[in-house]
């Protein structure tokens, strides 16, 4: 099959599936769905009924409401920290790039020294510092995710700020701000989105990661990583406790992943 | 080449520095919250002295890298001992697992990739794919319990958690391998996918070299180079992973001490587990790209 075709139907079936999920987690508040809340101790670890589709958890509340709310704060969580990292992803990267000298070597060093820690790391110690909540969780995510999308706006910026459309630009008096917004992020925008794509998705798993470890959101609150680990604890009695969960997440990854590499085809961008 | 590796010391400088800041990132005052709203006043003082926090700031960044050098780390609070010990204690356990699951990852991921590049476009091909999305898609937060379902409760088959016989080695192993070789795998098709294309395979072959000749002694070494940067990048992931999977199977390594370190608010503790998993990162990293230098006689010069 021809990469393009190819990256058309995956595109389309994870734009599909995320589309999907994002109106299911925005209509939550108006589906008939018991509290997410509300304990029932009659109900603890009750296995799926005709009543309660997936069950109750060791507190008795209804695993599906859990799950629907704990999709809201998996993508919200998500869509937050990606915003905010590109963000200053793309200010910091663009700033480095167009500036360069000093300014680019501050930078580049940064990011240096950030992506010499493995992954999830200093995500965990900075959560554990900043102490468990909702935005503590965004801000401890997005003070690391930033730097894949500075690197690669500063390489774009970099690589096309001598091109002769630039100079052009340039010497009819065009701004550096309006050069680098209106010629150049246009140009790195693909590279910028299938990065995103891929972000969002390891935006969610970190935020499960942390949660599962008890350094993302507090309790009561339902996120797929906290409920994994409140129902890890019953796997022997309760396994509809795990496996809701992370079903719930595998698919909302696999959804992102098929979107970015379709996207990835579609636009032409290497891998 | 060169480049990069002067930037090593830098970059661990920096590192250093940014481990040393975390004690400080801590709000409020970090002995307070080590010791509790309750503690004695004299107690909140002594604690402050023996953390050197009462020092100024340059003074204390010069005592960390002094003791560094000595292989100090302070004191865990916890377990009332050397951090250093307490942490050596758990490496092996982590360095064991973390063999582990890159031997799983490398056996799995590169021979499937081969094979699907190999057989482009076949049944074999898109099994093959399907199972590395899989593998990308599944985290280790919802695998390693769901083995632990599968294999240890259902089936009694292996042990639920702890450390000791090959057999506890299996199921966190492949919960930590799994990713990595979805990734391997991927990367490995692209790349002989790129190599198998090349002219020098058709001279091969038009010599009159064996398919599997052509395979492991012309297509293979072209291949490999762009793998083995990422499996030093992804070596990292998995003592990263490790924080997650350890705490699944009670694996007594350096991912559960940190974590049990952050649920005491043991910071000496979480700074020394933080560093020694840093460092170890940033030297893999290198010998990787020492091991592409090696294997790929392109990339040494400076690029």
């Amino acid at each position: 099959m021809p990469r393009k075709r190819r990256g058309t139907m995956a595109a389309i079936a994870g734009a599909g599936g995320l589309l999907g999920l994002m109106l299911l987690a925005a209509a939550v508040p108006w589906l008939p769905l018991d509290s997410p809340y509300v304990t029932d101790l009659d109900a603890r670890l009750a296995t799926p009924s005709a009543a309660a589709v997936l069950g109750h958890d060791a507190l008795g509340r209804d695993v599906l409401a859990r799950m629907a709310y704990g999709a809201r704060i998996s993508l919200g969580v998500g869509v937050c920290t990606v915003v905010a990292s590109l963000t200053l992803g793309i200010a910091l990267g663009a700033l480095a790039g167009y500036l360069g000298g000093w300014t680019d070597e501050i930078v580049a060093r940064v990011i240096d020294v950030l992506l010499a820690f493995p992954g999830i790391l200093l995500a965990v110690a900075l959560a554990a510092v900043l102490g468990p909540t909702l935005p503590n969780v965004v801000l401890a995510l997005s003070a690391l995710g930033w730097t894949g999308y500075a690197r690669l706006t500063r390489t774009q910026v970099m690589s096309l700020r001598q091109r002769d459309f630039v100079v052009a630009a340039r010497a009819l008096g065009v701004g550096p701000v309006r050069i680098v917004t209106r010629h150049l992020l246009p140009l790195a925008a693909p590279l910028l989105l299938v990065q995103a794509t891929f972000g969002l998705s390891g935006a969610i798993l970190a935020e499960a990661t942390l949660s599962f470890l008890g350094l993302g959101v507090p309790p009561p609150l339902p996120s797929w990583g906290a409920m994994l680990d409140e129902g890890r604890v019953f796997m022997l009695v309760a396994p509809h406790l795990v496996v809701a969960p992370g079903l719930a997440l595998a698919v909302t990854v696999l959804a992102l992943q098929l979107l970015g590499d379709g996207l990835r085809d579609l636009l032409d961008v290497p891998s | 080449m060169r480049r990069r590796l002067l930037l090593v010391p830098a970059t661990l400088l920096g590192a250093l520095a940014l481990v040393f800041a975390f004690l400080h990132l801590v709000p409020g005052d970090p002995v307070e919250v080590m010791l509790g709203e309750f503690a004695m006043p004299a107690d909140v003082a002594s604690m402050r002295r023996g953390l050197g926090l009462d020092r100024p700031l340059p003074v204390q960044f010069v005592r960390f890298l002094a003791g560094l050098v000595t292989g100090d780390l302070g004191d865990s609070i916890a377990f009332r001992a050397p951090v250093t010990r307490v942490i050596a204690e758990r490496y092996l356990a982590t360095l064991e697992l973390a063999a582990a699951a890159l031997l799983l990852a490398l056996l799995a991921g590169i021979p499937l990739g081969v094979l699907a590049a190999l057989r482009h476009g076949s049944a074999a091909d898109a099994l093959i794919r399907g199972l590395s999305l899989l593998g990308v898609c599944v985290p280790s937060v919802w695998l390693g319990p769901l083995l632990i379902l599968v294999f240890s409760i259902q089936l009694a088959w292996l042990p639920v958690s702890g450390r000791g016989s090959l057999a506890h080695l299996v199921l966190p192993a492949t919960t930590l391998a799994l990713g990595m070789a979805a990734i391997l795998i991927r990367l490995t098709r692209a790349s002989m996918l790129a190599v198998l294309r090349d002219a020098h395979l058709r001279t091969a072959v038009a010599k009159g070299a064996s398919a599997c000749r052509t395979v492991t002694h012309h297509a293979l070494p072209s291949a490999l180079p762009p793998v083995v940067t990422v499996v030093g990048l992804q070596a990292g992931a998995l003592l990263a992973g490790a924080i997650v999977t350890e705490t699944v199977f009670s694996w007594p390594g350096i991912g559960r001490l940190l974590v049990q370190a952050i649920a005491a608010r043991d910071y000496p503790l979480v700074q020394g587990c933080v560093l020694v998993v840093a460092v170890t990162y940033i030297l893999m990293n290198v010998t990787a790209d020492l091991l592409v230098a090696w294997l790929d006689p392109r990339t040494r010069e400076d690029a």
